[in-house]
């Protein structure tokens, strides 16, 4: 039985995709068989960073209406054949996902699959809703700032109320923290929030924390998530909340300007 | 159309609600003079009075024991534009008169005045009977939340409200009876909301962004108080919101 995983975050713009596409490469390259699906139907983009936006045939929305099979419209990723990706639809909208449709689809690829990414789209309507209904994990992903807390915050009373598991009774959905765009020197500042105020008020288990770091714009557009690139902060961070998500224990790393001078000598001082 | 009653869903509810409608008293029962200063107050906002409706009141004509038909008064005010909806502090024959034109007869809310007691019988509406929770009736209602309640979130409770977590920002809570947050208050805490003033809200951490208490509230920004992290209630003394240290 698969692991279902949601990405969400409610505010656009903090690094969904890039998480997905993140933290699926990285499952699959732990030898685990991991699909990602786009639920942004409309303005899809997990394909660009995965680099296969050239390779869609058939679509999410195509599976949902029996217009295609699964097997059909999962693209295979061609740096690691443990990888699956299910692209969204350009040309729909998210009214053209149903419950019933995506319940079967999730079912359908459970059978072959370890862990199913779901990528979800910004805001708390149908897209976003029907892409954490089902899930087992919620990865939240938070920017350092009050508006995306906020946001972050409404979304997890979302996954407590309004999920399978919620509605069966089942344990709660599993909600983890990703803080991304982290920038200590500008926490010093008081730019930004710190791990410890954005802690207070979500009071979630922290996963990790991704710093900001220009290494994921250069990776999206070349369509490589940014886990491949090892010798970056982004990509290392990724590495290490694959790790601490699969159970082991890594210390957080990040959080701290680089005083001693070791991250600097060992990163490159990137 | 589907005719089978037992399959349809509830197509209707009954709720209350509050209205304002103007009241138009009368003082002396000679229909000549009611009509010309109606009509000055007419003159003065044709469009404000045109289908307004209107509630008759006639408690100091039956105090006075004058009494004015209710059919006459009803039609020179259809004539000049106005839909009567009702008449209250009529005599008996005057409310028996209304009822037989199909409008409502009121009851008076009345501070000293001899007719409350036999108008009580033509009352057409049954006043809502205010539910206020005391302590023997609430404690079966008091409610437990042990999560963080979220951005988002409301929580209702009859009688007091517990809540073991933080409330965040964005989140809106309500209890008939007292607030306890054993964590940080962020959201919206609303105590007493059937008007039990003797309610209060306790918190351990208050950054709250909005208190109330039987209806009086203070915003974060009139509150005039700097979280210092440690517990606080706050309690309702002559009107004001009062917050101390516990």
């Amino acid at each position: 039985m698969a692991r279902i995983i949601v990405v969400t975050s409610g505010k656009g713009g903090v690094g969904k995709t890039t998480t997905s596409a993140a933290i699926s490469m990285g499952l699959a390259k732990r030898g685990h068989r991991t699909v990602v699906i786009d639920f942004d139907v409309g303005l899809r983009n997990l394909d660009l960073i995965m680099g296969c936006e050239r390779r869609v045939v058939y679509d999410l929305v195509n599976v949902i209406h029996n217009e295609a099979t699964l097997s059909q419209a999962l693209i295979r990723d061609k740096r690691c054949d443990q990888l699956y990706i299910l692209p969204a639809s350009q040309t729909r909208d998210k009214d053209a996902l149903t419950t019933e449709g995506v319940g079967r689809i999730l079912e359908e690829l459970s059978k072959d699959f370890k862990f199913i990414v779901c990528d979800s789209p910004a805001g708390i309507e149908r897209g976003a809703t029907l892409a954490m209904y089902f899930a087992d994990d919620a990865f939240v992903v938070t920017n350092p700032e009050v508006s995306s807390v906020r946001d972050s915050d409404r979304m997890l009373g979302i996954l407590s109320s309004k999920s399978r598991r919620a509605e069966n009774g089942q344990e709660p959905i599993k909600e983890y923290l990703l803080l991304s765009r982290y920038s200590p020197d500008r926490v010093k500042l008081g730019e930004m929030l710190s791990v410890e105020d954005v802690q207070e008020i979500l009071s979630l288990h922290l996963l990790g924390v991704i710093p900001e770091s220009k290494s994921v714009l250069n990776a999206s557009n070349s369509g490589t998530p940014v886990i491949l690139d090892e010798q970056s902060d982004a990509g290392q961070a990724y590495i290490d909340i694959v790790a601490r998500y699969l159970g082991e224990n890594k210390p957080h790393r990040f959080i701290e300007e680089e005083k001693k001078g070791l991250f600097s000598k060992l990163f490159g001082g990137k | 159309m589907p005719t089978d009653v037992s399959s349809l869903k509830t197509v209707l509810e009954f709720k209350t609600s509050t209205l304002s409608v103007p009241v138009l008293h009368l003082s002396v029962n000679v229909l000549q003079q009611i009509e010309l200063q109606l009509l000055e107050k007419i003159a003065q906002a044709p469009e404000f009075f045109k289908n307004s409706p209107v509630l008759i009141d006639l408690q100091k004509l039956t105090v006075q024991n004058l009494t004015i038909s209710v059919a006459e008064i009803v039609g020179l005010l259809r004539k000049h534009g106005f839909l009567p909806v009702g008449i209250r502090g009529g005599n008996e024959a005057q409310s028996a008169d209304a009822l037989a034109m199909n409008l409502p007869v009121y009851a008076y809310h009345a501070q000293n005045t001899s007719q409350p007691a036999e108008q009580k019988p033509f009352k057409s509406f049954p006043e809502p009977e205010k539910e206020v929770a005391t302590a023997a009736n609430a404690s079966s209602e008091n409610k437990l939340v042990t999560q963080q309640v979220r951005s988002g979130q409301r929580v209702y409770a009859k009688g007091d409200l517990i809540i073991t977590a933080s409330v965040s920002a964005g989140a809106e809570i309500m209890a008939e009876g007292n607030i306890h947050i054993y964590g940080t208050l962020r959201g919206r805490a609303l105590a007493g909301v059937l008007g039990n003033s003797e309610s209060r809200i306790f918190c351990s951490d208050l950054q709250a962004e909005l208190i109330s208490i039987a209806g009086f509230y203070q915003l974060r920004d009139d509150l005039n108080y700097q979280s210092s992290h440690k517990p606080v209630q706050i309690c309702l003394d002559n009107q004001t919101l009062i917050i101390k240290e516990i």
